[in-house]
């Protein structure tokens, strides 16, 4: 889908993600796992004190739900956007 | 982009129940986390599962999980299960519990469980340790481990889980850790369509005892041990899969086979019997959906 020379135009969304923030525990398996590396643990704090994920870089997210699969609290999981949206 | 999206695991869970007593960085809830993948892609009937598991920190999935489900005394999730499964047929009973559960105070019934070819799945999440109770040596603790009980190494021969299973008679063992996330869906799924005694292991890690005790850091600089140290060989010699400390985890299929389950050899042996007076134990064991199954 890449056309040539298109370096400077923004890649195109395929995926995010959605963080339910209260239940995460941060032990930061999404972002070490996540095979794009979109994520990152946040710099502020949730209420029990853990650094939930954060989506850092949106356009690299393909959506594959890997940080689903791995999170052991079911507090993130990832859809892919359809093309038509 | 809505913001109604819910979590795809969300409808298997007691959300109530959540957020769940795992310490950060176990691996018990990424391994529900696959079995709740693993039921999606199955197709199996709900209302026709039941989760059964003993005591331990794998203990409380069978609270966690949204269907039908027991938490059974120390040891007794297997008996239970045998009883369960018994009584109605219909059912798929599925045992989740930890190694210190199942193997070492419920080893009787695991070996009787396996023997019988009890048609049950039996999913043991092996953390080499008793979390809940503080650290103590259990039968998979590898050698040379520090423990609560055994401050100076623990000396023992640990078990070798898929063997185990294999020698009594388990017909589909498999080990996974909560690494290999997609191959553990897998064989969840795999596990779920058949019948007979099925048993997966799952390596996990315990960030709060096993870790901490030896000085191996967090979850997740265990599941990159996992990563790095894990050999895949599917259908590899069972005898051969013994875990050391820190040492290479041999992981795969192991076992896949068929054997006439405890109701068939029940069923077979008193048609022969007492012929047209026997009532059949009824089988109404229907594979969930052979056609069209997601991937």
């Amino acid at each position: 889908m890449s056309d040539a020379g298109g370096a400077a135009k923004p890649k195109k969304v395929r995926g995010t993600v959605f963080v339910e923030v209260e239940r995460c525990k941060g032990c930061g398996f999404c972002v070490e796992f996540c095979p794009p590396r979109a994520l990152d643990l946040d710099t502020g704090f949730n209420k029990k004190g853990y650094h939930p994920p954060v989506l850092t870089r949106e356009e690299d997210c393909t959506g594959c739900d890997l940080c689903g699969l791995y999170c052991p609290d079911f507090a993130i999981f990832g859809v892919i956007i359809k093309k038509s949206a | 982009m809505t913001e109604v999206a819910i979590n795809p695991v969300n409808p298997y869970l007691r959300m109530d129940r959540m957020p769940s007593i795992w310490c950060p960085g176990c691996g018990i809830g990424t391994s529900v986390n696959c079995f709740a993948r693993a039921l999606t892609q199955s197709k199996i009937d709900l209302k026709k599962t039941a989760v059964v598991s003993g005591i331990g920190c794998t203990g409380r999935v069978s609270g966690y999980m949204s269907v039908d489900s027991f938490h059974t005394t120390h040891g007794r999730a297997l008996a239970f299960a045998t009883g369960l499964k018994l009584g109605n047929p219909e059912l798929n009973v599925v045992v989740y519990s930890g190694e210190g559960d199942l193997i070492a105070i419920g080893g009787n019934h695991f070996i009787h469980a396996a023997r019988r070819n009890l048609d049950v799945l039996c999913v043991c999440v092996n953390n080499f340790t008793y979390g809940m109770t503080g650290g103590q040596v259990s039968p998979t603790s590898p050698a040379t481990a520090k423990f609560t009980t055994a401050p100076l190494g623990q000396f023992e021969e640990p078990f070798n889980l898929p063997y185990l299973a294999d020698s009594c008679g388990a017909v589909y063992v498999a080990r996974w850790t909560t690494f290999h996330v997609r191959e553990l869906t897998k064989a969840m799924r795999d596990a779920l369509k058949k019948r007979g005694f099925r048993f997966i292991e799952v390596i996990s890690p315990c960030p709060t005892l096993y870790q901490r005790r030896n000085r191996l850091g967090d979850g997740l600089d265990a599941m990159k041990y996992y990563q790095e140290k894990s050999v895949k060989k599917n259908g590899a010699n069972t005898s051969e899969l013994r875990i050391d400390f820190q040492s290479e985890i041999t992981v795969g299929t192991f076992v896949d086979r068929e054997r006439p389950t405890f109701a068939d050899a029940m069923n077979a042996r008193y048609k022969e019997v007492l012929g047209p007076r026997y009532v059949p134990c009824p089988d109404n064991y229907v594979p969930p959906q052979a056609k069209g199954e997601g991937t």
